[in-house]
């Protein structure tokens, strides 16, 4: 009798906390949050920490490593290639990333003007955007070509260069090669971007600012630019953080040459870890790329979004 | 050294390896002599993973030879191609994760970066080599590991001198310089006469570690000595620095940049001389009709001899590996064992058209060696060959340095004039002591 009556108090009590679990907002939020999170954790911490640790021991490709502590880092700052492809990572993404801003939004501003088949233009302009990058990479392969290139081969039929030009064969061509067929790639992106922000801006304000007698120079500083900063922030970002860690282009170009003068930390990484059998040093590459990623995204978060700045105020 | 005829019926194994001699002849069947046999696994398939063919042929044939063993075995052999760039990925990913195709197709000393992934086929290797005159050394170096066979030694891909022979005969030679210093003189007259030569500089895989090694081989020099301590520092390395600047003022420019594809196009469009290339760039020519007058033009040698005083090159090996974790290790060793018996064997280095040079001695005898004298450069490849990372062992390091292109780019930095001789060698020193520290 004492067990079938504890059973009786003990369902009531059951349903009671499954029909308030079922109502408690909380609950409910965790468990909706839960395929999210266990996606993210599977699909990115899970990844993120093995590289990390990864970085830590001296893995190799069909040997799995001790840790070793900070010696691959050791080993990297003494490497010279390594600083290399840090210069160039920076150069790279520093250089692209500025054309890809000045372009994109000159870009966006004529789009945004009212232009004949304004749709087929825009539409056009995200060619680039959308092709594969490995086909536009060989695209460029051409382009660049020590002996076909169409860019020799057209500056010489005019006369204007007796011999092709090395675009890859010479360092400070072949980094301005490279980021030029990145900015290229890059530009749709920024651009289209670009414009939807600046469709957001109410017509009204730039009429006001006109009846003010406003400059057009005036409405971009004074009305454009803050409006748009907040896109400029994200879209900034992502172009970043996108060049930052760009492979294919280089991969398929240069292989990092000539004599290493394009190699980014991600060509590094990849040539040391795979090709090269090192997991944990390319690892070690890897991780030393996130505190450059974690500075880009800091620098757009706390820099370009001041809210008092986009409001006119004083920064 | 080549096996004849009369070496293989006098040798230890002269019974069974005079048997395979008279099949390559047509006269007897090899598998007759079969000392092993590999009985396929109930319900047994097999994936092949190898690299995309260069030539044509090689691959009809292999294909063909491998629905015959569908045919007599039951066992479906699945075939997948990579390009070749993607083949020591794929492998690596394979090994560590431990799933993917059962055998493989790698280059190099790879099989020595995971041995212990790798099934043991001594008994495979041993038995066919017992049958068909023994294993060249050098693919059996990049396929043997503390003395078990980790591999089947499968191919040489060999590279030689491909020349356009009138313009070489316009420069006032008559017959192709067979030292590095008489190579020399000819590429000097060779730029003068408008027809430069072309070796890559750039961050071929291939083509540029040939190219590197050569260089370093002939003139003395070598990236580690017997027990690994690196020695690339050394008055030899200097001189064939020294001659690889010289030897660069002769060459189309633009050569820094060039990958493994860039002298094969420059060579087919008239536009240099000479480069190193496998045989694959001879029948590029040949194949294209528009191209007929140049393919009768081109003449094919092997790379001159430096100071040293013999041929050393590095060519290309690949060998076929069984990964352990394989479900039907015995249907994966009888295919093995199937392809290198004489019939599929002979009939897929005939395929290749000289593009894939043998590891068993008995199959030199093969009638495209003769087929026209510009195979002939390519037919001892697999007997000259000298290992990767020579003269130190095979296994990570000297993979490592390779893929890191320590040569190349030593060579690159010198010749460009980038760097003083010196300066390059000590640099490639201090690169190569990051894999080959203790």
């Amino acid at each position: 009798m004492s067990v079938s009556a504890d059973t009786i108090t003990a369902a009531p009590s059951s349903r009671w906390s499954l029909s308030r679990l079922a109502h408690d907002h909380n609950f409910l939020g965790l468990l909706f949050l839960l395929p999210a999170a266990v996606f993210l954790l599977v699909f990115l911490t899970y990844p993120l920490g093995l590289g990390v640790w990864l970085g830590f021991t001296d893995t190799r490709i069909g040997r799995a490593g001790v840790f070793v502590g900070l010696e691959n880092y050791e080993l990297l700052w003494e490497d010279q290639i390594f600083w290399l492809s840090v210069f160039n990572t920076i150069l790279y993404t520093t250089v692209a990333s500025v054309l890809k801003f000045a372009l994109g939004l000159w870009l966006a501003l004529i789009l945004n003007e009212r232009l004949p088949f304004k749709a087929f233009f825009r539409a056009i302009v995200l060619l680039p955007w959308v092709v594969p990058t490995v086909l536009s990479a060989i695209a460029f392969w051409w382009i660049y070509d020590a002996q076909f290139s169409i860019i020799s081969w057209a500056l010489q039929r005019m006369g204007l260069i007796d011999a092709p030009i090395n675009f890859l064969g010479d360092a400070t061509n072949a980094r301005a090669s490279v980021i030029a067929a990145n900015v290229w790639r890059g530009i749709p992106f920024v651009a289209i971007s670009l414009l939807a922000g600046l469709q957001t801006i109410p017509p009204s304000l730039h009429e006001a600012a006109t009846l003010d007698g406003a400059t057009s120079w005036q409405r971009f500083r004074y009305i454009t630019l803050p409006m748009l900063t907040p896109i400029i922030a994200v879209v900034m970002t992502f172009s970043v953080l996108f060049t930052f860690t760009d492979f294919q282009l280089i991969y398929v170009l240069t292989r990092g040459g000539p004599l290493n003068a394009t190699h980014l930390m991600a060509t590094l990484s990849f040539q040391r870890a795979i090709p090269g059998g090192q997991l944990g040093e390319g690892a070690a590459i890897a991780v030393a790329m996130i505190p450059f990623l974690l500075a880009a995204i800091l620098f757009s978060y706390f820099g370009l979004q001041r809210r008092r700045w986009q409001q006119g105020g004083a920064d | 050294m080549t096996i004849s005829r009369r070496d293989l019926l006098l040798g230890g194994a002269g019974l069974a390896a005079g048997a395979a001699g008279m099949s390559l002849l047509g006269s007897g069947p090899a598998r007759a002599q079969s000392a092993l046999k590999f009985t396929p696994e109930p319900g047994a398939s097999l994936r092949v993973l190898r690299w995309s063919p260069f030539v044509k042929g090689d691959e009809d044939s292999w294909l063909a030879n491998t629905k015959k063993f569908t045919e007599l075995t039951g066992v479906e052999v699945r075939i997948d191609k990579e390009s070749w760039e993607d083949i020591r990925p794929k492998a690596a990913v394979a090994a560590n994760v431990g799933s993917g195709p059962d055998i493989m197709w790698v280059w190099f000393d790879d099989a020595h970066q995971y041995p212990d992934k790798l099934l043991d086929v001594t008994d495979l290797a041993d038995d066919l080599a017992s049958r068909y005159g023994g294993w060249y050394a050098g693919p059996e170096g990049y396929a043997k590991r503390d003395g078990r066979f980790i591999g089947i030694p499968l191919a040489t891909i060999g590279n030689a001198i491909c020349y356009r022979e009138s313009w070489v005969k316009e420069a006032g030679f008559s017959e192709f310089p067979k030292d590095t210093q008489g190579f020399l003189e000819l590429c000097k007259a060779l730029k003068a006469n408008g027809h430069p030569a072309g070796f890559p500089h750039g961050k071929a895989v291939g083509d540029g570690n040939n190219y590197a090694h050569w260089l370093l081989w002939s003139h003395g020099g070598k990236m580690v000595d017997e027990n690994g301590k690196v020695v690339i520092n050394s008055p030899e390395t200097i001189e064939a620095l020294k001659y690889a600047r010289e030897l660069y003022q002769t060459f189309i420019p633009g050569t820094e940049s060039w990958l493994d594809v860039n002298n094969n196009r420059a060579f087919l469009a008239g536009e240099i001389s000479l480069t190193a290339n496998g045989v694959s760039l001879y029948y590029s020519a040949k194949n294209d009709p528009k191209l007929a007058e140049m393919a009768e033009d081109i003449k094919t040698t092997n790379l001159p001899i430096g100071p040293v005083g013999e041929s050393v090159e590095l060519h290309q090996t690949t060998t076929a590996v069984i990964f352990k974790y394989t479900k039907y290790p015995e249907a994966a060793k009888a295919y093995l064992q199937f392809m290198f018996e004489a019939d599929q064997m002979n009939n897929w280095i005939e395929g290749s058209n000289a593009y894939c040079c043998q590891t068993l001695k008995a199959y030199a005898s093969n009638p495209i060696w003769k087929a026209t004298p510009l195979h002939e450069p390519y037919a001892k490849a697999s007997e000259t060959l000298r290992p990767n990372g020579y003269a130190g062992p095979l296994g990570y390091a000297s993979a490592a340095v390779m893929a890191d292109y320590v040569l190349v780019d030593m060579f690159a930095e010198a010749a460009t004039g980038q760097r003083t001789p010196e300066e390059a060698a000590k640099r490639a020193e201090q690169r190569a002591n990051r894999y080959y520290r203790v």
